[in-house]
């Protein structure tokens, strides 16, 4: 049972991180989205400190969604989804498997940048550790949902731009959940409360995102 | 107006694999209707017709991918779309061979068998190269070899799965006679232990005895 799935991961990660380009672009995006923030709204600290959750976390966003539109693009070109779908496990756990090799490839880049981005920008102590951890539980909500937009986008001329269309709106409520609760920790506020929220969405995400990302490569195969 | 001429129909009692009916719709319009073939181990069916007359896409219904408009698919008496039993013993080899220009042909075919829950050993998938005739290309990436060469190490799949059903699309393509005449060989040892294998080709498939041929369009 197993096995197949750990087949696909594996080959996933090891494509993303060979391929390399993939990588080093999201991560490059990354870090100049972050940097275009204090070249334009100037360099004063106090401003860029408030600034800092929500410039990391639009910029995680905007990286996330940069790649999405590969994740099953590559696959659907070569033959290798009908495969996929011929597999003896269910297509959602699949797509499963697509998207957290997804994530530990160009996700997990993003979460262990983001204290050195973060500092940059002026935060400091736990504001540190909850803008990474917010990342980690946030961004794999953006995968799943980016997942379901790869799928439905699939095939489609110019798909990249529509994908982004329809999933920035549902990008919302993680980017809300994840900036607040490093604001919540500068102000000494109670961070725990959003992680909380995250962790559901999280956890309503991964049984739900791939039921709909099977049922559109379903459509896109047919 | 498509019509089908079934030559394919024969056998008494349940078949392994059993077409009834199919209609398949693309684009608001009917590709075929009124397929409906049966095949027991040892036979091939070769599906013949013009370009378009659906070839491919009734390769993908028998597979589950495509849903017919019309029609069911029996595999073992069950229907395919209610029992998976027959993806687990079938063997889909497109015309998109879905082969990895990143990956080694050696590791293509360790990720196709792990995708499906195989186990070999590295030998056995070195020796199976070596017969499809990819021997001193085993660790080439596919992006440097010919598309002889990429299709051969995708029809490499089929000699080291235990699957029953072979369902080829255009396996010939690419292929020079030598593995043209290798494919048949292998086919014919497939059928002689009790394989069933359906394709599809421009050219005919010499030296099958046990074949039927099913003309779409």
């Amino acid at each position: 049972m197993g096995r197949a799935l750990w087949t696909l991961l594996r080959r996933d990660v090891s494509l993303i991180v060979t391929r390399r380009q993939d990588v080093l672009t999201v991560v490059a995006f990354f870090v100049i989205v972050i940097t275009l923030f204090p070249l334009a709204v100037g360099p004063e600290p106090e401003i860029l400190r408030e600034l800092a959750p929500g410039a990391v976390w639009v910029a995680a966003a905007l990286a996330s969604l940069l790649s999405l539109d590969r994740l099953f693009a590559d696959d659907w070109r070569d033959g290798t989804l009908e495969q996929l779908a011929l597999v003896p496990q269910p297509l959602a756990l699949v797509a499963l498997a697509k998207v957290l090799a997804h994530w530990l490839a160009l996700g997990l880049p993003l979460v262990l940048l983001s204290p050195m981005l973060g500092y940059s920008l002026g935060l400091r102590g736990a504001e540190l550790l909850v803008l990474p951890a917010s990342l980690a539980l946030g961004t794999p909500v953006l995968g799943l949902l980016g997942g379901i937009g790869a799928a439905l986008t699939l095939g489609v001329r110019g798909g990249g731009a529509l994908m982004a269309l329809l999933i920035l709106p549902l990008f919302v409520p993680v980017l809300i959940l994840g900036s607040g609760a490093v604001s919540q920790v500068m102000h000494g506020g109670d961070f725990l409360s959003h992680f909380y929220l995250l962790g559901a969405l999280l956890a309503v995400a991964v049984p739900l995102a791939p039921l709909a990302v099977a049922a559109a490569l379903r459509i896109a195969l047919d | 107006m498509l019509q089908s001429m079934d030559t394919a129909t024969g056998g008494i009692g349940e078949a392994v694999l059993d077409a009834r009916d199919l209609c398949c719709r693309r684009g608001g319009k009917d590709l075929f209707s009124g397929v409906g073939f049966r095949l027991d181990p040892g036979s091939l069916l070769f599906v013949r017709g013009q370009n378009g007359c659906g070839k491919t896409t009734l390769l993908r219904t028998l597979c589950g991918l495509t849903r017919p408009a019309r029609g069911a698919i029996h595999w073992r008496g069950r229907r395919i779309d209610q029992d998976d039993a027959a993806t687990r013993e079938l063997l889909y080899v497109g015309h998109r061979e879905a082969v990895k220009d990143e990956l080694t042909p050696l590791e293509n075919l360790e990720v196709h068998a792990g995708l499906r829950g195989e186990r070999h050993d590295e030998a056995a998938r070195e020796d199976v190269l070596v017969r499809v005739g990819l021997a001193g290309y085993e660790d080439v990436p596919v992006r440097f070899l010919s598309q002889g060469q990429r299709r051969r190490s995708a029809l490499a799949r089929l000699l080291l799965s235990p699957a029953t059903l072979w369902i080829l699309d255009e396996p010939y393509n690419a292929l020079d006679r030598g593995a043209v005449g290798w494919l048949t060989g292998v086919m014919r040892d497939h059928l002689a232990h009790g394989g069933m294998v359906v394709a599809t080709s421009h050219q005919p498939i010499e030296g099958i005895r046990d074949q039927r041929t099913l003309e779409l369009g």
